[in-house]
């Protein structure tokens, strides 16, 4: 097998999320890289940067290399009545990066489930997500929310969807004192400001949040998603990934797409959220499907910075040899030491940037020692 | 081990870092040598478990972004200029102050032309403009704003007004106020999920150390 020190940390998570999403029978889906431009202009907002690398193709269409796997695996899957149906992928997208203002490759894996999706298939999407981020480091949290129970609380506060808006953005800030003035030049009443702020203050483990949820979720459309939200959670906490779980109302996503639970990962260490997904059933509807969807990415990535360990060495031995070195020699003197499970890079002159852990000469079939760096 | 449970605090160069350094302190994270005159930046307590360094303000939401600190302190204006991926936790009510549009005395905005605005916050100026749907040419300036219109580099200027006297003594006045501005606390938000009672606890305890306006 391999030596998994060989392996980058983006490669292990590759290997061993295709494993996992196999194991609950997911199949593998294989896109071609382009895409009709037209596809995303319909969907701008879901995408998460609206610009995207385009082309003519050979018949005059727009193409788009793409930014986003989800919508084109939407389009490409048929409603069928009763059946999910369950993909993973592993592909390279081109999003343009907030830091440099450029297209970017951003490797993601993921997985969709698509069709007549019950409770069973939201626990389950959800549990892969937590196991995902298990796979990639030990230390993980799922931050978990339910679109149904925001929405409806910005509802009942009877504001313009401008204001709407503004709130949302505080939400996913965790800005109290933002959601207190904004609600002060709206003319929103404090009871329903109360609503938010406790909404907002309200994260934690599942155990803890759902009671304190009971307490604001007073009409009945608060009442049905809450009930909704804490069949999945109940669930989640009887199962192994419990304890891994928060709940948390930040997670801010466009509510014209995702309708049920949204979620996001963090793994230690690394500063930005690795996985994302939710039920965007909403999506579906606008693309003229009737049935229901959930699914996520995993950011591959934001894991190249993971527990970076730098390498003391480039390779173990440098074989020096000269012109009176017969190749036959060299070639057995290489492969001996390879056989050592060592590494070797063989040279007529050290080379300059290289680390060594040892310097080696060959003569004749003799080799010398030049140099020790352990 | 330590350094798991260390909490990394990114504060603003100044006045305004220390009176918040202050807060801290009473909130049971002092750290004694950040007080000795000398020309370090990193200031560490292990048993208190906090790590302060000192920042350019305006670098503050980067280090708070991008993990280097868990938590820091950093203007609203900022906040608002970069649009920082991060919590915004708790207005600290201090460092107050306004963004303000600002010209000459005797300045009439002429609608017939584009007007040009010379600002250190492009981000800022755009939006306030767009939403009043006023065509703007933005020249950026990085300081020394209050210049431009007396050259008639510009016609307005956007910039942070505390007292007005900077404009004053340049023949300048505040004509609109943009948004008031104070120092707010924020935090990275995977750090906020692995240190989350100890960034509570800080949040908590500055918090009740606020002093509101009335």
């Amino acid at each position: 097998m391999f030596n998994s020190n060989i392996l980058k940390n983006e490669e292990k998570a590759v290997f061993a999320l295709r494993s996992l999403y196999r194991k609950y029978g997911y199949t593998p889906f294989k896109m071609s890289k382009f895409e009709e431009y037209d596809l995303y202009v319909r969907n701008k907002d879901f995408l998460v940067s609206d610009s995207v690398i385009t082309f003519t193709g050979m018949n005059g269409k727009l193409l788009a290399l793409k930014p986003d796997v989800t919508l084109s695996i939407v389009k490409n899957t048929k409603d069928l009545p009763d059946t999910v149906q369950k993909v993973y992928y592993n592909e390279n997208v081109y999003r343009v990066s907030k830091n440099t203002h450029e297209f970017k490759e951003i490797m993601q894996t993921g997985l969709e489930c698509i069709g007549a999706i019950g409770v069973y298939d939201i626990f389950e999407v959800i549990s892969l997500a937590a196991k995902s981020l298990g796979a990639i480091s030990e230390s993980f949290v799922l931050d978990l929310s339910h679109i149904g129970i925001v929405s409806a609380v910005l509802d009942s506060l009877g504001c313009s969807r401008e204001t709407g808006k503004k709130i949302l953005t505080c939400i996913g800030e965790k800005n109290q004192s933002g959601i207190e003035k904004i609600c002060a030049e709206n003319d929103i009443s404090e009871d329903g400001c109360e609503k938010i702020i406790s909404l907002v203050g309200t994260y934690g483990k599942i155990e803890k949040v759902i009671p304190q949820l009971k307490a604001i979720c007073d009409t009945d459309e608060l009442k049905s998603a809450l009930a909704e939200f804490e069949s999945i959670c109940s669930l989640l906490v009887a199962s192994e990934i419990g304890e891994k779980i928060n709940i948390d109302f930040s997670i801010a996503t466009d509510m014209r797409y995702y309708n049920g639970v949204v979620f996001q990962g963090f793994v230690e260490n690394v500063p930005t959220g690795v996985l994302s997904g939710g039920q965007y059933d909403n999506l579906m509807k606008k693309m003229g499907r009737k049935s229901g969807a959930i699914g996520f990415a995993v950011y591959l990535d934001t894991l190249e910075r993971l527990n970076l360990t730098a390498k003391k060495f480039d390779v173990d031995c440098v074989l020096l040899y000269d012109e009176s070195t017969s190749a036959s020699d060299l070639a057995d003197a290489v492969n001996a030491l390879v056989a050592e499970e060592k590494t070797v890079m063989a040279q007529r002159i050290v080379p300059e940037s290289i680390k060594y852990r040892q310097l080696l000469k060959l003569n004749g079939k003799e080799v010398d020692v030049l140099e020790n760096n352990d | 081990m330590c350094l798991k449970t260390m909490i990394n605090v990114a504060l603003p160069k100044g006045r305004l870092g220390e009176k918040v350094y202050d807060m801290f302190e009473k909130s049971g994270y002092e750290c004694p040598s950040i007080k000795e005159v000398n020309r370090k930046l990193i200031f560490e307590n292990e048993e208190a478990g906090v790590r302060y360094f000192w920042v350019k303000p305006s670098d503050v939401a980067i280090y708070v972004e991008r993990g280097a600190a868990d938590i820091g302190v950093a203007g609203k204006d900022i906040l608002l200029e970069y649009a920082p991926d991060v919590y915004e936790l708790l207005d600290m009510n201090l460092g107050k102050c306004r963004m303000a549009v600002a010209a000459k005395k005797d300045f009439r905005d002429n609608t017939e032309n584009t007007l040009r605005v010379a600002t250190k916050f492009p981000n800022i100026a755009k939006d306030y403009y767009s939403k009043k749907g006023r065509d703007i040419d933005i020249i950026k300036l990085n300081g020394s704003i209050e210049i431009a219109p007396i050259l008639n580099l510009s016609d307005v200027i956007v910039d942070i007004v505390e007292t007005g006297k900077t404009l004053l003594e340049n023949d300048l006045e505040p004509k609109e106020t943009i948004v008031p501005i104070s120092a707010r606390l924020i935090a990275n938000k995977s750090s906020f999920k692995f240190k989350m009672e100890q960034i509570e606890n800080i949040k908590n305890s500055l918090k009740a150390q606020v002093k509101t306006d009335d």
